[in-house]
């Protein structure tokens, strides 16, 4: 079975055997990354546009790279100081970069439905690289490659999702793409940070950090934004640090083989104390790494093959 | 497209002794098992690589390193398949720098697929020489491709597909050609 | 304007009709009905027959746009959706810019209407000066220019207080205060309906509550004052509830629906169609059908579009940014003919009744009925006729709805507005560019 799809929208619309395509290609291309000389002739000749809404280092970064290893042609477009600055729309802007024939365009952006958006106006191969709260599926594929590489396996695991849920695309695309290959997940924090009916995603809720760790096999600590404190969701950093961050504390209660991930960036001492990020339990930098991994084989399966028509 | 069996080429006794040929020829010309080094392409040659090597540590108690190499990265003709194909992984274990590296694969065709290969090999290293050893030569070269070691040659109509069958793949050690029915 | 409209079925339902009658009109009104009536030598004559013949519906909540937003819609133009749609009569609400908040713009909307308008146009004043929820607005002075009711409508009055005194000062003039009910603070950054979908799409909610919560204070003002207050554009089954109750105890509150909140569910946001925007959001299925119920037996009084045009480039790209509201003059009697009449859900005199007798009341208008001497205010619907809503032949400026493409049988197939026929099989006559 090969890829058929145009684009890499969400999680939620994938098959198990797609994710694990995605996963072994992506297991393939790690050895890449060991060479020398990083460069494979695949995407010779092929034009990849990250354009980028929201500003991140980190994604952006992890899509030149892989676009690059591939021998692709990136180019960047971040949206502060560009023509969205001056009020042109999403739609706008999508069709100005269509009409340079890119292959592959990796979006980003602040509103859900964006890459979708996208996806339907242009011809080209859309990758969604986060839309607004909805999803993030790349970084629920390198999540998914870092537990298979260090568990084995993924089918039978548990997994316990920590922080604001409710603004987090990171969680959703988890959520999906644990549920399809049969893991378990529990989503935990405050309630006010706990979407309605987040049960009917097919998760089990916690409003207890312990209780929440105490029997998984990954823990995944999301990032807090301050900002959730001016909007009244919690009442201070320091009592979400004291009652909801990962500390070696807190972590006591976790498993002795227990996995510790963060989609980064980390606010250390907020969600999770220094000593956890950067202690034995964490493969927060495996994830970087199978990031560009991901994002190649992502790459690579969309535009590996005819060229854009 | 369903193809049917017109003729076996070679049954296991001969597929066997073709290899103890190739590896005695491989440790002549190299003059004995010094740098010497296997890589053989995904899937069967990889196999064949194997079982080359084995037949070397058999002549010369000295078993040489095997690596494996996908090239499906390296292709010319991703974007003509129907079906895309699935990126296998390379893993060689060692430094190819200064080594005398034998590519092994199962059929040579027009050529391209070692093209591929020699690109790949470059990326991963500089090796001292790299020579080719093949089980079966069909013909039909699109590109100035020479085998240095041959198991059999074999002219073949372009339609036939030549099909190697080894016990680790297909249960038995066989290889036969092959033509569509239609 | 004289004309025998014949061999209809007449249903008004305000005077309990329905049955085959000619209508006679004279000098603008309604001069008799009954059957085989003859009228005098050159009276034109409209046939009728298989159609139905209803009192002009009204539309209490239309947002024409002018003084201000002319991009959108104009008075012109909305007027012509009206008629279009079916409608003789639409009140227009007051935040335009500027807002109508004075005479001044009440005076501006009037003449606008009467030089341009197709139908009859009723504005409908502020609550508070500018919409901004701090002062009254010269209330009395509106009512004077021809206010037919007060409301700061796009934005709720979270100010109780000031509620309370513009629900007091109003009293005397006997105009009701039309309550946009929504909790600010509750809806926040929300885009549609809080609730299952909004976690999926990973939008931003908005919670039932947010409007129940306004309700609830807006019924127990309108107790204190005796005010009578009506809940515009009415959406879950928890405010249904306390409507129902509150008309159980004698609180004078009245309420509308809009034809998208009783056909749609949150389920139509997936996609994130941005036409599928608007505001109160689309709710639950429960919800829908609790709205449904209520407008069947009178927890709601009437059918209110809330016709919110918007340009393209506002209702098309992302979801979070996309302006709210959606038209529906033009779609709106066909829709509930279609959705809810001939699928047995509502029967087709208590739409007419809540497209004619509701609103009049609400708004103490002259029309909503056929009776002799009455305005020649008239809706002729044509039940049969099957088409498929094109958004592209809108006599609306705007074009966003999430109807485009629905197959629809049932349409209002002329509309007269004092006696002259100002609609006729989609195409608009009178008015100024005839």
């Amino acid at each position: 079975m090969g890829w058929t799809r145009k684009d890499l929208l969400t999680m939620q619309e994938l098959e198990p055997a797609e994710i694990g395509l995605i996963l072994d290609t992506a297991a393939s291309m790690k050895e890449i990354a060991a060479r020398e000389i990083k460069k494979v002739p695949t995407l010779r000749g092929r034009t990849v546009v990250n354009l980028f809404y929201e500003p991140s280092t980190r994604t952006r970064t992890s899509f030149e790279i892989a676009g690059k290893w591939l021998s692709a042609d990136v180019v960047n477009w971040s949206a502060p100081g560009s023509s969205a600055a001056k009020g042109e729309s999403l739609l706008d802007t999508a069709r100005n970069i269509a009409a340079m024939s890119p292959d592959v365009v990796v979006v980003r952006h602040g509103a859900a439905g964006a890459a979708a958006l996208l996806a339907k106006a242009l011809r080209c191969a859309v990758v969604n690289a986060g839309d607004g709260a909805h999803e993030h599926p790349t970084q629920a594929l390198l999540d998914l490659l870092t537990i298979r590489e260090k568990k084995g396996h993924l089918e039978g695991l548990s997994v316990a999702i920590v922080g604001d849920i409710a603004r987090s695309r990171v969680a959703r695309s988890n959520i999906h793409g644990m549920r399809k290959l049969g893991m378990t997940v529990t989503v935990a924090g405050p309630p006010t940070l706990i979407p309605p009916f987040v049960q009917e995603l097919g998760v089990k809720v916690s409003h207890r950090l312990e209780e929440a760790i105490a029997n998984v096999d990954v823990i995944m600590m999301l990032r807090l934004q301050q900002e959730r404190m001016m909007e009244a969701l919690i009442p201070s950093l320091r009592e979400y640090a004291r009652y909801w961050g990962l500390t070696p504390t807190s972590l006591g209660a976790a498993r002795q083989d227990v996995l510790i991930m963060h989609p980064g960036p980390v606010n250390r001492g907020i969600e999770i104390a220094p000593e956890v990020a950067d202690g034995p339990y964490s493969v927060i930098l495996d994830q970087v790494a199978n990031g560009v991994a991901v994002r190649m084989a992502v790459l690579f399966l969309l535009a590996g093959g005819k060229a854009q028509p | 497209m369903t193809a049917r069996e017109k003729a076996q080429v070679l049954d296991e006794a001969a597929l066997d002794r073709a290899l103890i040929r190739i590896a005695h020829e491989i440790v002549e010309k190299n003059g004995g098992t010094a740098d010497l080094a296997f890589v053989g392409l995904r899937t069967r040659g990889v196999t064949l690589a194997h079982r080359l090597a084995e037949r070397v540590a058999a002549i010369e108690g000295v078993k040489p390193p095997v690596g494996a190499l996908d090239i499906t990265l390296y292709r010319d003709d991703l974007g003509l398949k129907a079906e895309q194909p699935v990126v296998r992984g390379t893993e060689i274990p060692f430094d190819l720098t200064g080594k005398t590296v034998i590519l092994v694969d199962d059929v040579l065709f027009t050529g391209r697929t070692i093209r591929a290969a020699l690109d790949a090999i470059m990326d991963l290293g500089r090796p001292k020489a790299i020579r080719l050893a093949i089980l079966v030569d069909r013909g039909h070269r699109e590109l100035p491709i020479r085998p240095d070691y041959v198991g059999k040659n074999l002219p073949t109509a372009r339609r036939e597909t030549v099909a190697v069958r080894l016990k680790e793949h297909d249960g038995e050690d066989r290889v036969v050609i092959e033509e569509p029915e239609d | 304007m004289n004309a025998l409209i014949r061999g209809g079925r007449v249903l008004d339902p305000a005077h309990d009709v329905d049955a085959v009658q000619d209508v006679l009109i004279q000098e603008g009104k309604i001069s008799r009905l009954g059957t085989g009536l003859r009228a005098p030598d050159g009276t034109p004559t409209i046939e009728a027959g298989g159609k139905v013949v209803c009192p002009g519906f009204i539309d209490a909540h239309v947002h024409l746009r002018e003084p201000g937003y002319e991009y959108k819609e104009t008075v012109a133009t909305g007027t012509k959706a009206a008629a279009a749609g079916g409608f003789t009569a639409v009140a227009c609400m007051a935040n335009t810019n500027p807002v109508n908040d004075n005479r001044s713009v009440t005076d501006y909307v009037l003449a606008k209407a009467r030089s341009e308008g197709v139908v009859r146009v009723y504005p409908i004043g502020a609550v508070s000066r500018g919409l901004e929820g701090k002062e009254l607005a010269e209330l009395a002075e509106l009512a004077e220019a021809g206010c037919v009711a007060f409301s700061d409508d796009g934005h709720p009055v979270m100010n109780s207080a000031l509620l309370r005194h513009a629900m007091e000062y109003t009293l005397p003039f006997g105009l009701p205060i039309i309550s946009h009910a929504e909790d600010a603070h509750l809806t926040g950054g929300g885009v549609m309906n809080e609730g299952a979908v909004s976690t999926e799409l990973g939008l931003a909610g908005r919670p039932s509550a947010a409007e129940e919560v306004m309700v609830a204070r807006d019924l127990c003002l309108a107790e204190l004052t005796g005010a009578h207050v009506h809940i515009a554009h009415i959406s879950t089954a928890g405010a249904v509830r306390l409507v129902r109750d509150a008309k159980a105890r004698g609180i004078r509150v009245t309420a509308e629906v809009t034809p998208h909140h009783l056909l749609l569910t949150e389920e139509a946001v997936r996609g994130y169609d941005p036409n599928t925007k608007m505001n109160p959001p689309l709710r639950t299925k429960r919800d829908r059908e609790a709205l449904v119920e209520a407008l069947a037996d009178g927890t709601i009084d009437c059918i209110a579009t809330d016709h919110a045009p918007h340009a393209v480039a506002e209702k098309e790209g992302d979801f979070d940014q996309a302006a709210f509201g959606i038209v529906g003059l033009e779609t709106a009697v066909s829709l509930l003919v279609d959705r809810l009449v001939r699928p047995g859900l509502l029967d087709l005199r208590t739409l007419v009744s809540r497209f004619t007798v509701g609103p009049a009341r609400l708004l103490n208008l002259r029309g909503g009925s056929l009776a002799p001497g009455a305005d020649a205010d008239i809706t002729i619907l044509d039940l049969e006729r099957r088409l498929t809503i094109d958004p592209r032949a809108f006599h609306s400026k705007s074009r966003n709805t999430p109807f485009g493409g629905w197959e629809v049988t049932g349409m209002p197939w002329m509309t007269l507005v004092g006696g002259r026929v100002v609609m006729w099989e989609r195409v608009i006559k009178g008015g100024v560019d005839a």
